[in-house]
């Protein structure tokens, strides 16, 4: 029931008074109304700006935040207002809502924003009027783009399984050739060859010299074995390309029914057709046909070219609009091409001998083409044809407009998408200084913290306030409860070129400990508060931490802890955080085994890519394991 | 023939298409048919305004504060100040989801419509409620029996009923329990005369109506209901 209707609820329960004479039994009794309150104005006081509604506008939607109770945890008893610490322009939109029934989306607002709001207010964007719906979703769902976009690339990029097998491998590498040399290698190297196969079918008809007996020779058939050669090379590259692809395919159903699989299919199914069939002369002329397909090479280029992919996805999206100029040409052109047969049906020696035959002069005429092989001769023949050309051109010129626009918001989507992510990687960069400097801010006066023990030791208390006075009431209160949480787990916070180091050392040192990386391990090694305190002295960067086995022990369950905890220390941008926490977490335990095994002469980097290795099974494949991971990390960091 | 009737209908066709033309620079103006949108048009943008407070509080039996709080609500609805057929009955119908009250609607309406000029002004809207809500036993059921006659004759008779109840049961949709019968209504009437109609003639007046129904407890109770609508 809409709101403003509502106000109109007396009058429908007045309007039942036609009822009561004709009805047979008693009536049931009115619901009271308990404390019968006068209608009272309230004021809202959104950030500064007041505005003001009677209560019973608010309680028309008893489900949302303002018309039920939960608005009384707002309320200021000194300014006798409800405060909302929200933004004015959307509340606007808000209580417009509640006044009228309707809800508007603004068009300047930002959609996440808006969104929010609406959550706060515990309203439904489905309510959303029919006037602003469209807009609504359009915009919503460009947002989910990128929104997908984002999460897609980040995926990519921090590659959330730490071990995919040779098939995973395999399909990566083909569906992103940026991923490894071999992949960009083998990329080239096929576009190279489709381009020689394009080249070749080409050449092979162009007549090339003569032969004794004046008889022209295409190129195919003067130097037949070479061509030959050339095309058996092509399509074997071809075939085990397909095959690859095929295995690595992890749906192989959905793949071999994809597209490309087929455009793939298609190219090489005439050389094998032909090998099979060059015996049998009756369909010799079938399989000439068939050398038509090999031209459907040239579309396998589309994987290589991402403007051909775009402009496919444009056409497939503007089926309709194709759909539609392909109708209306059509009934145009039976029209057009009847009037004319009939027009011209008298003249003599007249090309328009039948309908269908008038029909390609129509196409020509429609199309402004105008090849002037067919021309009407009479009057009316004419004035019919002039008037055939000038509706061509309309009807063409509808649609086109519509294809455009598709295609330039589809180019510019992709655009957006391939700008986003070459920011992607600066944006990053900057999330991460800004972390570590929160981690180390925490690490930082930590270590002012001993000082400050030292000092409190030493009795001098004029460092002591200077030290102290540099971190904020929050700062303060958040160190203090990071510490609280290393006392509980008696372990302790340490940055990040500490712990490689740590893991470096440890995997000289501690080949068979380092096996079982567990937490139980810790118990082994008791510590004190106080001995911590003393440990966290010698942490200090750039400091060679001396190798004791117990030490050791602690460090690496430190370190495994550590890598759990990092998501506390950062106040920052969470989810961004959350995921690369995640990477972090099992880059540790990789980081663990491959480095007990063998001695890397480059730390292993800590960067998100570099957990895409598998765990090392022997000592022969880790080797090789260890240069395809440093080669991984290379060409990630681009 | 073929021929010349093609050469004629090209040049009609041609003659068409440059009269077109001609139109588009203004320079023959067609004979224009009625214009009957601007018409409509007019109507929606009259703006009525009631007469002030003060004179409804003496009219009607309603508080200045009611008559503020019905006044905001009906404005609402209605910016224009009068309400026609089709926005009461599409307002009446945001009550009832289920079934189809736009007969029971239009019978509302015409008893609201006093002076029947096919719009309800805020005056007449009050003045119906005040009796609705604020009357006496005898005004209300006056009023029940002013929209029964659909009329206005000063009686009603049985088709008049049998309309008025077809709408109200209606209003009820389809899905109901039990489920609705095609000759429900008709009882229903035949019930309502056994015990109206008094000297059985085949009509009720409004002297039977009043009588009647100030015997019958069930109605004396439920017109009580109407006193805390407001």
């Amino acid at each position: 029931m809409a709101a403003g209707v509502a106000a109109w609820l007396p009058f429908a329960r007045a309007a039942a008074i036609g009822w009561m004479p004709v009805a047979n039994c008693p009536m049931p009794l009115a619901p009271t109304e308990k404390n019968k309150r006068q209608d009272e104005l309230i004021i809202l006081n959104v950030s500064g700006r007041r505005f003001q509604t009677w209560r019973t506008t608010l309680e028309r939607y008893p489900d949302t935040l303002l018309g039920s109770t939960e608005k009384e945890f707002f309320f200021n008893e000194d300014t006798k207002e409800y405060f909302f610490d929200r933004d004015p322009e959307v509340f606007r939109c808000i209580l417009n809502f509640y006044r009228t029934g309707k809800l508007h989306y603004p068009r300047y607002e930002c959609i996440s924003a808006y969104d929010e709001e609406l959550a706060f207010y515990g309203i439904l964007p489905e309510i959303i009027g029919d006037c602003c719906y469209e807009e609504y979703k359009d915009r919503k769902r460009e947002n989910a783009e990128r929104l997908m976009d984002d999460n897609d690339s980040e995926n990519n990029q921090e590659g959330s399984m730490p071990s995919l097998n040779l098939r995973q491998t395999m399909w990566r590498a083909f569906e992103n050739p940026h991923t490894s040399t071999l992949a960009l290698v083998f990329y080239y190297v096929t576009g190279f060859f489709i381009a020689v196969s394009v080249i070749t079918n080409v050449v092979e008809t162009v007549p090339c010299g003569t032969v004794p007996g004046n008889k022209e020779l295409p190129c195919g058939e003067r130097y037949a074995v070479a061509f030959f050669c050339l095309d058996t090379a092509c399509v074997m590259i071809f075939t085990v390309e397909y095959l690859m692809r095929l295995f690595a395919a992890p749906s192989r159903y959905r793949f071999m029914r994809s597209v490309m699989s087929i455009i793939d299919v298609v190219a090489i199914m005439p050389y094998y057709i032909g090998l099979v069939m060059t015996n049998n002369e009756d369909v010799s002329g079938a399989f000439v046909t068939l050398r038509v397909f090999r031209v459907f090479r040239i579309f396998k280029f589309s994987r290589h070219s991402q403007g051909l992919r775009i402009l496919g996805y444009t056409l497939k999206s503007c089926a309709s609009e194709l759909g539609f100029l392909l109708f209306s040409l059509t009934m145009a052109i039976i029209i057009f091409a009847t009037v004319m047969f009939y027009a011209e049906k008298g003249s003599s020696a007249s090309k328009f001998t039948s309908i269908p035959a008038s029909f390609w002069y129509t196409i020509v005429t429609m199309t402004t083409l105008g090849y002037g092989d067919m021309v009407p001769k009479t009057i009316a023949g004419k004035i019919f044809g002039s008037i055939c050309s000038l509706s061509g051109v309309l009807v063409i010129a509808l649609p086109v407009p519509v294809i455009v626009s598709n295609f330039s918001r589809i180019y510019h989507q992709n655009q957006r998408a391939d700008k986003r992510r070459a920011q992607k990687k600066a944006r990053l960069a900057r999330i991460r200084v800004a972390k570590t400097g929160s981690s180390s801010a925490y690490l930082h006066s930590k270590r002012n913290g001993l000082l400050n023990a030292a000092l409190e030791l030493t009795g001098s208390s004029d460092d002591e306030q200077h030290i102290s006075k540099s971190t904020s009431l929050i700062e303060s209160q958040h160190h203090h409860l990071l510490h609280c949480l290393e006392k509980t787990t008696n372990h302790e916070f340490i940055d990040e070129q500490l712990f490689e180091q740590n893991c470096m050392d440890n995997s000289m040192q501690n080949y068979p400990s380092t096996r079982s990386p567990s937490l139980s391990s810790n118990n082994g090694g008791s510590t004190s508060c106080c001995s911590r305190r003393n440990k966290t002295t010698t942490h200090l960067p750039n400091s060679k931490v001396p190798a004791t086995r117990l030490q050791s022990m602690q460090e690496l369950s430190t370190i495994h802890i550590q890598c759990s905890e990092q998501p506390s220390l950062t106040t920052s941008r969470s989810s961004l955080n959350m995921k690369s926490d995640d990477g972090l977490r099992p880059n540790c335990k990789t980081s663990h085994l491959t480095t007990a095994i063998i001695s890397i002469p480059t730390p292993p980097a800590l960067t998100p890519e570099g957990e895409s290795r598998p765990p090392p099974s022997s000592p022969h494949p880790t080797m090789n394991i260890s240069t395809t991971c440093s080669n991984v990390v290379k060409v990630s960091a681009l | 023939m073929n021929l010349e009737g093609l050469e004629m209908i090209a040049v009609l066709v041609v003659l068409v298409l440059f009269i077109k033309v001609l139109e588009q620079f203004g320079l023959f103006e067609p004979v224009s048919l009625e214009d009957s949108v601007e018409d409509e048009f007019e109507l929606s943008t009259v703006c009525h305004r009631p007469e002030g407070l003060e004179q409804l509080q003496e009219q009607t039996k309603f508080s200045r504060k009611e008559l503020q709080v019905l006044y905001r609500g009906f404005k609402n609805e209605c910016p224009t100040g009068l309400v026609n057929e089709e926005n009461f009955k599409q307002i009446y119908s945001q009550f009832f989801p289920q079934g189809d009250s736009g007969m029971y609607a239009a019978f509302l309406f015409n008893a609201f419509d006093t002076d029947h000029d096919g719009s309800i002004s805020f005056e007449d809207f009050v003045a119906g409620l005040s009796v609705i809500l604020r009357g006496t036993i005898d005004d209300r059921l006056s009023w029940a029996f002013n929209l029964y006659d659909l009329n206005k004759d000063g009686c009603i008779t049985k088709e008049e009923m049998l309309d008025i109840m077809k709408s109200i049961y209606d209003m009820m949709g389809k899905y109901t329990y039990p489920a609705m019968r095609e000759e429900a209504p008709r009882e229903h009437v035949e019930n309502f005369f056994q015990k109206m109609d008094r000297n059985k003639d085949g009509v009720v007046t409004i002297e039977e109506f009043i009588e009647s129904c100030q015997k019958d407890e069930n109605i004396m109770r439920s017109m009580q209901l109407f006193d805390n609508v407001i």
